[in-house]
């Protein structure tokens, strides 16, 4: 320690410490995963942390670039465990083998490493695994609370074998598998919103959206709050997301009548709503670059969500609209620059400097 | 030049291959390559026509006015491809269904165009053939490989279907590898993952070829004027 009066000036967060509070930051959200679905979630959040950092360090060793310098920046670890969280419970390991070996290899270090990718690593593995293998990646369980007497999620053992030993398995999953509230909604045509509420225990003994679902998402709002106050990302990004979801389910809500899209509080506190809002649209690497122009990529982002849940064909589209709106990032950079001290107007980002 | 021929194929096998160099013809190649049977059989019509059109540009070179070349040059590779689309519409039906309006659109194949642009309106008819037939058999070595790879890693089998090209004693050639696969990669963006790999697959052998010819003291040969879309600009 030097001998210094106050005040100091902190130091800003350098990669590794940025890394490892956004590891920190999803524990809550792992938390409410855990306690709805069992072992699973912590499995694929390590399986896939191992399979990150071991795909990593092979293709650095590949590339000639160092090794444990860069694995060190914990970013592989990052998106292994923004995957993990996001693939669904007991995935067999080669699905998260797969996954990470596109996030990292492909995604990431085939453009370059970490700040040269044009798009999240983490979502792209998920939608190659989403459109690769669609029944493995849409098997979700039904909430702990939920199962139906004498049936209870797989313990650790078990869960064991079916992550490591997929073909081996005697009893199918098919007694804890369930509708997530997403799917569930969208599948159920000429009813009242009240009459799906009224009928499914998942809708029933929900406080705000989906039973279970709602809690994860809570606990990933919580980890967004800490991560915002800890001043690892500014609210533009994820604000901007939730609006973009917000306001057109709020327009489409259309009273509640067999036609409607579902409520807002509905829409925010299901999927992977909080997750986007708060872990994966805030990625600065593959953001716009200016915060108005992150707050229009986070609304974009949410509108494609809304857009897709509701007129789409997959139940849930956080990583098909982060993909979507990463595309559109240097455009919004053009049109976002913000005005450099001392001259009026900002500039264009393609306005020749000189002359 | 006694050695023209040999670098005549040499350039459309590797050097300037239409497929991985110029980047030609990219539209049949990333679409039509989900499997081998569908790339073989869009491979061979290509490979015809080419050709068929580097002969026959050749052949009338000194008739047609310059002003007049573009129309000419469409109206004999229009009638070479008519010529295919029939003959497959009598023989591999069924594989002409599948490949649909990639036939006919072989006509709009920039390769086919710009070698009877670049190369057969210039050259004596035999050399003009050879750059026909190298081209054309380098675009088909290319999108049999994406279709091979494609097929195996999207659906798990190798030479699934071969009948529709080759007739019955191909029936049962299919080599079944996998119950299943990565379905991305017969899924569009998978053809152009295939195709990036490939193209990175050439620039590394290019590199390690080149590293050797230094380290044995040669100068590399001096690259010859030609289009290139990838790789270093000489």
């Amino acid at each position: 320690m030097s001998p210094l009066s106050s005040p100091h000036l902190h130091a800003p967060l350098d990669t590794p410490r940025l890394m490892r509070l956004v590891v920190a930051a999803t524990l809550p959200g792992l938390v409410g995963l855990l306690w709805n679905f069992g072992w699973g979630p912590l499995i694929n959040v390590l399986l896939a942390s191992v399979f990150a950092l071991g795909w990593e360090a092979t293709a650095l060793w590949i590339r000639r670039r160092p090794v444990s310098f860069t694995l060190a920046d914990s970013s592989a670890l990052v998106t292994g465990v923004l995957l993990g969280l996001a693939l669904p419970p007991l995935a067999p390991w080669w699905l998260v083998a797969v996954g990470t070996f596109f996030a990292i290899v492909v995604a990431k270090q085939l453009y370059g490493g970490l700040g040269y990718n044009p798009f999240n690593p983490a979502m792209v593995g998920y939608v190659v695994l989403l459109i690769s293998f669609p029944v493995e990646m849409t098997t979700w369980f039904t909430p702990r609370e939920l199962l139906p007497e004498g049936v209870a999620l797989p313990g650790l053992g078990e869960s064991l074998s079916r992550v490591f030993l997929p073909g081996a398995q005697v009893s199918p999953a098919d007694a804890f598998t369930g509708a997530t509230p997403l799917d569930l909604f969208k599948h159920q045509t000429g009813l009242l919103v009240e009459q799906i509420y009224a009928a499914y225990p998942l809708f029933a003994r929900a406080e705000l959206a989906g039973y279970g679902w709602e809690w994860v998402n809570l606990g990933f709002l919580i980890g967004g709050a800490f991560l915002l106050a800890q001043r690892v990302y500014t609210w533009h990004a994820p604000v901007g997301m939730l609006l973009g979801i917000a306001l057109p389910a709020a327009l489409f809500y259309d009273g509640g009548s067999s036609e409607s899209g579902g409520s807002p509080l509905f829409h925010l506190f299901s999927g992977a709503t909080m997750l986007g809002a708060f872990f994966i649209v805030t990625d600065p690497v593959t953001a716009a670059a200016s915060r108005r122009g992150r707050l229009f990529q986070g609304l974009l982002a949410g509108v494609l969500v809304y857009l897709i849940r509701t007129f789409g064909n997959y139940p849930d589209a956080v990583a098909f609209a982060v993909l979507l709106t990463n595309f559109a990032a240097p455009l919004l950079d053009h049109y976002t620059l913000p005005r450099t001290y001392g001259h009026r107007r900002a500039r264009r980002g393609t306005e020749k400097i000189d002359g | 030049m006694a050695d023209q021929p040999g670098r005549v194929a040499a350039q459309g096998l590797w050097h300037n291959n239409p497929a991985l160099v110029q980047l030609l013809g990219l539209c049949p190649l990333l679409a039509v390559s989900g499997s081998v049977v569908n790339a073989l059989g869009l491979g061979l019509a290509t490979l015809f026509v080419l050709t068929a059109s580097n002969l026959t540009v050749s052949l009338i070179r000194r008739v047609v006015p310059d002003a007049v070349r573009i129309p000419v040059f469409v109206m004999v590779i229009a009638t070479l491809v008519t010529c295919v689309e029939l003959l497959m519409r009598a023989f591999t039906y069924e594989l002409y269904q599948i490949l649909g309006i990639f036939i006919p659109l072989i006509v709009t194949n920039c390769v086919i165009l710009g070698r009877a642009e670049s190369f057969a309106s210039r050259n004596p008819v035999g050399l003009a053939a050879l750059d026909g037939f190298a081209q054309g058999l380098g675009f088909a070595l290319v999108i049999v490989a994406v279709g091979a790879i494609r097929e195996l890693l999207g659906n798990g089998t190798l030479f699934a279907n071969m009948a529709l090209l080759l007739g019955p004693p191909a029936a049962d050639w299919e080599i079944r590898i996998a119950e299943r696969g990565l379905l991305v990669a017969v899924l569009p963006p998978g053809a152009f993952l295939v195709v990036g790999l490939l193209i990175a697959l050439k620039h590394r052998i290019d590199t390690g070829l080149k590293a050797r010819a230094a380290a044995r003291g040669q100068a590399a040969p001096a690259a010859s004027r030609r289009v290139r879309t990838t790789g270093a600009i000489h």
